[in-house]
């Protein structure tokens, strides 16, 4: 891959409309806050970090977001071309590099279209307002006069300039005001289209388009030797013996942290293999109990930070005839890229450049400044697409890694990818659980009361914290960085709580987090963070609830909604999938509904799913999904189909199958034998119907199924077989022995 | 260390100095720059990184590039370029069969050594074929339909 363009080379290219912009605006010193911009223009505030147009007819925009395979690389092209009325096939995109994109921190939580899409649409008409102007101005002509048609401004006698004519007239190094109004859907020629990945051929080809194929002249190869469990202490190694090694370059020791490099790859992975054995380490019992253990001692022994997270009374309410109480369960996961994490970096003259897959560059730039002591400038991170990660995977902690390695080198790059084992054993899991849940109905069948608990460890450990450093080797150190205070994302959108609060109208509620923030096992941002659990129990306990009450779950749910996008998803996935009201399992197979908006924010999902279970076995597979989605305005069709099929599958693998192995002192899942995941004969196929609503705004969609096709799964095993399942993951021994 | 020619996608390729238990993989990505195949694993159980020698489907994380010598190599690079697409990548493209694609190496190659021996495969022997082949992101639905596709433009 030919590596990205260092800054000085950037400011090099030719000429340009725009060829610099300063990343903040003069108002950040010392003026009044201004008014708020639509999505990330509010803190990129402008113009020209947004988008250039360059005399040769390119156009090219800037994200902070990145390419995860989740295909906002194209989405973001379709927006950008709309509304400069040009071919998407002239605009280039930018992803995620310090010296050149806008900074919208994470790529996460499906806010990519709504955050970088919605600044993206504001900048770009705002743009076009600016060049259709300029050109009206040149051709003397009214603005309100010209059409445009892919970048060319055609006056009413035929007179015409082009946009990249218009270079030396439009100034784009300004604030930004959003007053240039957006096309309406109806004028869309691009959003709306399943217009094809444009990252897809070259990756289908064997084309450079992973940080893995980056290569860079002098580049070495390193790998790390991490302690055999998280309460480790290294006492010795042989350096001497492994510095022999064929092809040795460095090695790296500094406290716990351990690396090398050599001249080839295998080397560098044969040298791994000679330190990992020599190493001696004292290593210490840290880890919770296993098994259902785990969960017994996230509820009453570890150490909880409890808040009400939403309460509500009614006292006119009926009184409960009949309660309900339930404990779900779900236990440590990982986030399995793949690849394994890889980054490359590369140390000249006391500066760090470092191609990364991490999902913000920005605060990975702020927490290697940090560990290593040098300033945010003296950083230059550059993204360059990884597998895909599903969340907070290895992927920073590697980049600090290959930084380490890279200090040993003498200049020279390193590349320095995990090895399977690494990825199992260090990535960030997302968090076990606890959701207990209580409900009252009344005589009518009504729910009158709901109660939900949840216990979990932190959901949001990436680098960018207020304090400290979020990367798991500068813990490792001799002088080791302080890993920050954990904080839970806040509501509304919630990181161990997200998705607790029921969208469904109740009298009366309460939702308490307690929020554990010691972690014994190291947790992080996995897809959906707690909404997948809490969806899960929720949409379970809704079905338990709507049995008590012997009421039609689909019905049970459209009763106690408001929300008539809710009822309008759940209609059209019952309807889609034929839904009989009322409808029993023969014991082997069986149907579940379930639905959720994720984080109450985003898309609206309502899923169908069947499924058999052998009952010899335990073994349940999922043989179909249905899925019915608002995702608001749809940019990309196919995209958001692709997102909530791969999603529906990705949650039917975790419920099903997914579960960390440790003992007291080490994380036994080490490889892909120990942590199976779903394979091609067990996916169920997918139906989704979309709902699209041209004129709402964006909804992201990429963590929207997870959640309720964990829950449509649980409630169509307990239709098939009378037994409800809690426990995740829904194993066959667990099954079968749930069935016995 | 010895030297090794091999016979990589139609053409020779001369390596020097490697180690005659180097995994192919390694001698693929590194000396000749290959991208296709990719590191998943290295204990031959994810497929990222399967190639065609001599024609069947191999993990070169787990082939010794001596063992590999001694038979024809091919590689996702030596079905089709970005412009003159062989059938599995064309309808991998018309089916957008990824998300991430880091596992579409493995999927297309298997898919090509299937397909040579079965042309016409039911859907259950192609979920057969590739149901080693691991895929994260579950675009595993896509996926059987882009070699069902593929299937029927060779045909």
């Amino acid at each position: 891959m030919k590596p990205s363009l260092p800054r000085r080379d950037f400011l090099r290219t030719g000429s340009a409309l725009v060829i610099s912009f300063s990343l903040a605006p003069e108002w950040a010193f010392g003026q009044a806050k201004p008014a708020p911009l639509p999505g990330s223009l509010n803190n990129n505030r402008m113009l020209n970090a947004w988008l250039r147009i360059d005399a040769d007819g390119t156009v090219t925009i800037f994200t902070g977001k990145i390419e995860l395979g989740q295909g906002i690389g194209t989405a973001l092209t379709q927006i950008a071309a709309d509304e400069l009325d040009i071919d998407l096939k002239r605009v280039e995109i930018v992803h995620g590099d310090t010296e050149r994109t806008p900074n919208e921190g994470q790529t996460a939580g499906s806010q990519s279209v709504e955050n970088s899409g919605t600044a993206l649409r504001f900048a770009c008409a705002e743009a076009r307002d600016i060049l259709v102007n300029a050109a009206a101005a040149k051709l003397g002509v009214a603005a309100t006069a010209l059409t445009v048609s892919d970048g060319t401004c055609v006056a009413p006698g035929g007179k015409t300039t082009a946009y990249w004519n218009l270079v030396a007239d439009a100034d784009f190094k300004r604030e930004a005001s959003a007053k240039a109004k957006p096309k309406p859907a109806s004028e869309h020629k691009w959003v709306g289209k399943s217009v094809r990945r444009r990252d897809i051929p070259k990756k289908m080809t064997g084309g450079a388009a992973y940080v893995q194929d980056v290569r860079l002249p002098g580049m070495v190869f390193g790998r790390v030797v991490r302690p055999p469990s998280p309460g480790a202490r290294l006492v010795s190694f042989d350096e001497a013996g492994v510095k022999s090694l064929p092809g040795v370059i460095a090695v790296v020791r500094d406290g716990n942290f351990l690396g090398v490099a050599a001249q080839r790859e295998e080397q560098a992975i044969n040298a791994r293999l000679a330190l990992k054995r020599s190493a001696k380490w004292k290593e210490t019992e840290s880890l919770p109990p296993s098994g259902d253990g785990l969960y017994e001692h996230l509820m009453t022994k570890a150490k909880s930070i409890d808040s009400v997270v939403n309460e509500k009374t009614s006292a006119t309410a009926a009184a409960a005839t009949k309660k309900l109480n339930a404990t779900y369960t779900r236990p440590f996961q990982v986030h399995g890229s793949i690849g394994p994490s890889c980054a490359v970096a590369q140390w000249r003259e006391g500066k760090l450049t470092v191609w990364t897959h991490s999902q913000g560059v920005f605060p990975l730039r702020g927490d290697l400044a940090q560990a290593f002591a040098i300033e945010p400038a003296n950083v230059h991170c550059i993204h360059a697409e990884g597998a895909g990660c599903y969340g907070h995977n290895g992927a920073d902690d590697v980049a600090m890694d290959a930084a380490l390695v890279a200090r040993a080198t003498g200049g020279r790059p390193v590349k320095l990818q995990w090895m399977r084992d690494d990825e199992f054993q260090w990535e960030p899991y997302g968090s076990a659980m606890v959701m207990k849940l209580s409900g009252g109905i009344d005589a009518q069948g009504n729910v009158v009361s709901w109660t939900h608990d949840v216990w979990s460890h932190p959901h949001n450990n990436r680098p960018g914290a207020a304090s400290g450093v979020n990367l798991l080797a500068s813990w490792h150190l001799e002088k080791p960085s302080k890993a920050p205070f954990p904080v839970d994302p806040p509501q509304p959108a919630g990181g161990g709580d997200r998705n607790s609060i029921p969208l469904y109208d109740f009298p009366n509620q309460k939702v308490v987090k307690h929020f554990l923030p010691e972690m014994p096992l190291r947790t992080s941002a996995l897809r959906t963070l707690g909404a997948y659990s809490n969806v899960f129990a929720l949409e379970s306990f809704i079905d338990e609830l709507a049995l008590a009450a012997g009421a039609d779950p689909v019905e049970f749910r459209m009763r106690h909604l408001k929300d008539p996008r809710a009822k309008a998803v759940i209609e059209a996935a019952a309807q889609r999938a034929g839904w009989q009201a009322n409808a029993k399992g023969d014991g082997a197979r069986g149907r579940g509904f379930a639905f959720a908006k994720y984080k109450n924010l985003a898309c609206y999902v309502a899923i169908v799913a069947d499924v058999t279970v052998d009952r010899a076995s335990g073994k349940v597979r999922v043989t179909r999904a249905v899925a019915a989605v608002d995702a608001g305005q749809i940019v990309n069709p196919d995209g958001v189909v692709n997102q909530i099929e791969g999603g529906i599958i990705q949650s039917a693998s975790w419920t099903l199958m997914e579960s960390v192995g440790y003992d007291r002192t080490r994380v036994t899942t080490q490889s892909w034998a120990d942590y199976p995941i779903i394979h091609f004969e067990d996916a169920p196929q997918v139906e989704v119907v979309l709902l699209d609503r041209p004129e709402e705004r964006f909804l992201g969609v990429g963590e929207g199924s997870q959640g309720p096709a964990a829950a449509a799964i649980a409630n169509a095993i307990a239709n098939a077989t009378g037994k409800r399942l809690r426990a995740l993951p829904f194993a066959p021994e667990r099954v079968r022995q749930a069935l016995a | 260390m010895a030297d090794y020619t091999l016979r990589v996608n139609g053409a020779t390729r001369k390596v020097s100095s490697v180690a005659p238990d180097t995994p192919l993989l390694y001698v693929l990505r590194n000396d000749l720059e290959l991208n296709g195949p990719k590191f998943g694993c290295g204990l031959a159980q994810c497929g990222a990184c399967t190639v065609l020698l001599d024609g069947k489907s191999a993990r070169s994380c787990s082939v010794p590039v001596s063992v590999a010598a001694k038979a024809a190599i091919t590689t996702l690079e030596g079905l089709g370029t970005i412009d003159k697409l062989h059938p599995l990548q064309r309808a991998f493209i018309e089916e957008q069969a990824c998300q991430c694609g880091y596992c579409s190496n493995g999927m297309i190659m298997s898919a090509k050594a299937l397909l040579d021996g079965n042309p016409r495969p039911s859907e259950g022997e192609i979920k057969r074929a590739l149901n080693d082949h691991l895929c994260r992101c579950a675009s595993h639905n896509r996926i059987v339909r882009a070699v069902q596709r593929a299937a029927k433009e060779m045909a």
